[in-house]
């Protein structure tokens, strides 16, 4: 018989350390439906056990309806009937960990409870009385130490144990007399409706008011009113609201339950963590400390040995050995030229593209996995949350914007690193305005080929990002997609640990996996699409493949599509294909108009065609176009990078079309604008730019719903 | 009556009342910041806000905006 274990615990109580070490190798990583939250299972590593899946939820604190993570715990839980749950409590900190497992032993799933940590707790000096636990929550309670792998198997025989026999949960917990009596009022009116099972807990939840309890129960009016009647008048007896009642009476439980089984080594000294901790969030040395870790982090992933490590895929693996080897099989097996050039072009160069990216991702992924395990990520919220919440970001979006002015592929992965799906899918979709490695040369080509190499260009290319990424932020925040309860910070700061190999290094090659995976098939498609288009062509009303780029499809398209840069001063087909290559790579825009102005291959900053580039646009137009280029959608590589994190088509195509009309939007009104001061007098595009530019100051400065709410409220509480 | 965000760092006080509502106080209550629980304000981020607090024996950070809403003494 098959068995569903689920793994149940606060965040930072070892439940990865834990998963991994009852699964083994032996997982399966995905998301869970419709959000952006990962989803993990595994086979139990067990020679009694063959068919026994252990599913690991997402680390919550509570089961409230009012986080993500939070929902789809309780849904699985209440929804999936789970033959088991392994509660896995932090043993040193036992009180707020508690708190959890009250919630989830009155839903009536069979539970263990495996206290975690107990190697710690000895070396405290604390000791805990394991039976005691037992008997008072009414469950079997099995003390462990994930890292040194002590009293695993025994938890997880135990869990297995319960889910054969079906021994229900049944939660010793009394709550105090006026709110158990009325809780059986409730229990009677819901008689009937709900499961046997799930009485208590759905009665407490309905007690609690909890809006997604209530609106999947779709009570009639009347039976609403009688439940209410009872609510309220369980709340005036005892002079406070129904969910702070059952907040309070938990914790009260709670330290009840903790005085009989926990013995505290009662001198309190500071411990290491707290050591460190004095210095890293110090008032003063913590931001120093926070830039020059920031530096070494974007030093050796992306400046030093990740840019080694990608260029060498890239240009030698992917440059020297493979295509000649493919190139040399093809011709030796007599395949026709335009097969070859698929392969080799298309495919070869598409893969390479993706999988270019790997080395530099495992590099950056590794740090990352670092400082999230030993507890610093979280204190980099700390740090930086003052800054990026004006703009609707964490204090964490400040990772995947640093190292996005790299490579946007891994910035984007990096935001997965943020807890909230709000500010998470919001900076995804911001990340990108960053001007990447990619985008350097074509603000080489501009500023050499119209600017003379001025100074300004390269400087005014980040400070447009950032700006972009600051009103973004802002404007987005005041949305209705990004609008709702402000997510609120009130994070647990962890101690700091010695990080785990075993676990850094798994979480450095999913999320490197999970790229390759699901990126690679978007981006190997697209360079094929690309790839046809620009090859294949109609000549002399032949459909054939081309000589030159200028017969192809997306030469064709290219001149369809011209007519809509216009507004923006560079309304002609080279500037517009060349547009429409940057999304195979950035740096393709200035080799595509190289080829276009007739060179066979340009320098990385196109220096043979600033003269022929010069003729074609004015320092404000190809300023424009710089802008455009920057700033739109980007690369494949990217948009598939996007894809995966936002877990969502419809929210990837949001994406991209909004940086895409960021961009449009932008370029527009500084070519306008710009024609306008240098005299070249009033016309349709200037009024449109302006009025552009009108509508985007309102949405800049109106006062955002949020802030309407707060203002509501205080106007009515006064 | 003193709130949250008043209180200076390093001193310890107990909460009266929590204010609010919604997601923001739930999670508040939820990490354990309940009637009567202790409280040691712990510090201060470098740019002035949030602040760290000790409760029920863990560090926790929350910003002063929603720290306004818990009452002490």
């Amino acid at each position: 018989m098959p068995i569903k274990i689920a793994l149940a615990g606060n965040p930072n109580s070892g439940k990865t350390t834990l998963f991994n070490a009852l699964t083994g190798s032996n997982q399966y990583v995905g998301n869970w439906p419709g959000v952006t939250i990962e989803k993990k299972e595994g086979k139990l590593r067990s020679d009694t056990y063959r068919d026994v899946t252990i599913v690991d939820l997402p680390g919550i604190y509570s089961l409230s309806p009012y986080t993500l993570e939070e929902v789809v715990a309780r849904d699985y839980l209440t929804g999936e009937n789970p033959d088991a749950i392994i509660n896995i409590v932090d043993g040193s900190n036992m009180e707020r960990n508690l708190y959890l497992t009250t919630q989830l032993a009155e839903l009536g799933i069979p539970m263990v409870i495996a206290v975690n940590m107990m190697d710690v707790v000895e070396k405290n000096g604390d000791k805990i009385n394991l039976d005691k636990l037992s008997e008072k929550l009414g469950c079997p309670v099995v003390g462990i130490s994930a890292l040194k792998r002590s009293g695993i198997a025994d938890a997880a025989e135990k869990a297995v144990e319960l889910a054969q026999n079906k021994v229900p949960m049944v939660p010793r917990h009394r709550f105090s007399e006026n709110i158990e009596q009325a809780l059986a009022g409730i229990e009677e009116l819901l008689h009937g409706k709900v499961d046997e099972k799930q009485m208590r807990w759905t009665a407490i939840k309905v007690f609690e008011r909890d809006i997604k309890v209530m609106e999947r129960m779709a009570f009639d009016d009347a039976l609403k009113s009688r439940i209410e009647d009872i609510v309220s008048q369980c709340e005036n007896e005892l002079d406070d609201d129904s969910e702070s009642i059952i907040t309070n009476e938990r914790y009260l439980y709670i330290a009840s339950i903790i005085k009989d089984c926990y013995k505290r080594k009662s001198n309190v000294k500071m411990t290491t963590s707290d050591k460190i901790d004095r210095v890293l969030t110090n008032r003063w040395l913590a931001l120093p400390i926070f830039a020059l870790v920031m530096f070494c982090v974007y030093f050796i992933s992306v400046t030093t040995v990740g840019t080694w490590v990608t260029d060498w895929t890239n240009d030698v693996l992917f440059g020297e050995i493979i295509p000649p080897a493919v190139e040399g099989f093809l011709s030796s097996i007599g395949t026709a030229d335009w097969l070859q050039s698929l392969i080799l072009d298309g495919i070869v160069g598409g893969v390479g593209a993706v999988l270019g990216f790997v080395p530099q991702m495992l590099v950056l992924f590794l740090f990352l996995a670092i400082l999230e395990d030993c507890g610093y990520m979280a204190r980099v919220a700390f740090i930086m949350d003052r800054i990026f919440r004006k703009f609707g970001l964490s204090g964490k979006s400040f990772i995947p914007i640093l190292i996005g002015s790299g490579c946007g592929v891994p910035g984007i992965m990096a935001s997965r690193t943020i807890e909230n799906e709000r500010d998470r899918r919001m900076t995804i979709t911001v990340t990108t305005f960053i001007p990447c490695g990619a985008k350097l040369p074509i603000i080489a080509l501009i500023s050499g080929a119209l600017f003379g190499g001025a100074w300004w260009v390269a400087p005014s290319a980040y400070f447009a990002g950032i700006i972009a990424i600051i009103c973004s932020g802002i404007i987005l925040k005041k949305t209705k997609l990004f609008s709702g309860d402000p997510a609120p910070f009130v994070m647990e700061l962890p101690p700091y640990h010695r990080p785990l190999a075993g676990n850094v290094l798994r979480s450095m090659w999913e999320r490197a996996w999970s790229f390759i995976r699901k990126a690679g098939t978007v981006i190997l498609l697209c360079t094929i699409v690309i790839w046809f288009a620009s090859n294949f062509g109609i000549v002399d009303g032949q459909f054939t493949m081309v000589e030159d780029l200028d017969d192809g499809f997306l030469a064709k398209l290219g001149s369809i599509i011209a007519p809509i840069f216009a507004p923006l001063g560079w309304g002609f087909w080279e500037a517009a294909v060349a547009s429409l290559t940057g999304l195979v790579a950035k740096e393709s825009v200035v080799g595509t108009l190289g080829v276009l102005y007739g060179f066979a291959e340009v320098a990385e900053d196109g220096q043979e065609i600033w003269g022929l580039l010069a003729a074609s646009f004015t320092a404000l137009s190809a300023y424009s176009f710089l802008l455009f280029n920057l700033l739109c959608a980007p690369c494949f590589a990217a948009i598939g990078a996007i894809r995966r994190e936002m877990n969502s088509g419809k929210w990837t195509i949001f994406a991209v079309g909004y940086q895409t009309l960021f961009a449009y939007v932008v370029a527009l009104s500084v070519y306008q604008l710009g024609s306008l001061f240098a005299g070249n007098g009033f016309s349709a595009g200037t009024v449109v730019a302006i009025l552009a530019v009108a509508f985007f100051l309102y949405l800049l400065l109106k006062p955002s719903n949020e802030r309407k709410l707060k203002a509501a409220t205080v106007s009515a509480n006064i | 009556m003193e709130v949250l965000k008043e209180v200076a760092c390093g001193r310890t006080v107990t909460v009266k009342k929590v204010n609010g509502q919604g997601a923001v106080r739930r999670r508040i209550m939820d990490m354990g910041i309940t009637k009567g629980t202790e409280i040691y304000v712990r510090k201060v981020a470098p740019l002035g806000d949030p602040i760290e607090v000790t409760v029920r024996g863990y560090e926790l950070s929350l910003r002063k905006a929603d720290a306004e809403m818990i009452e002490v003494e």
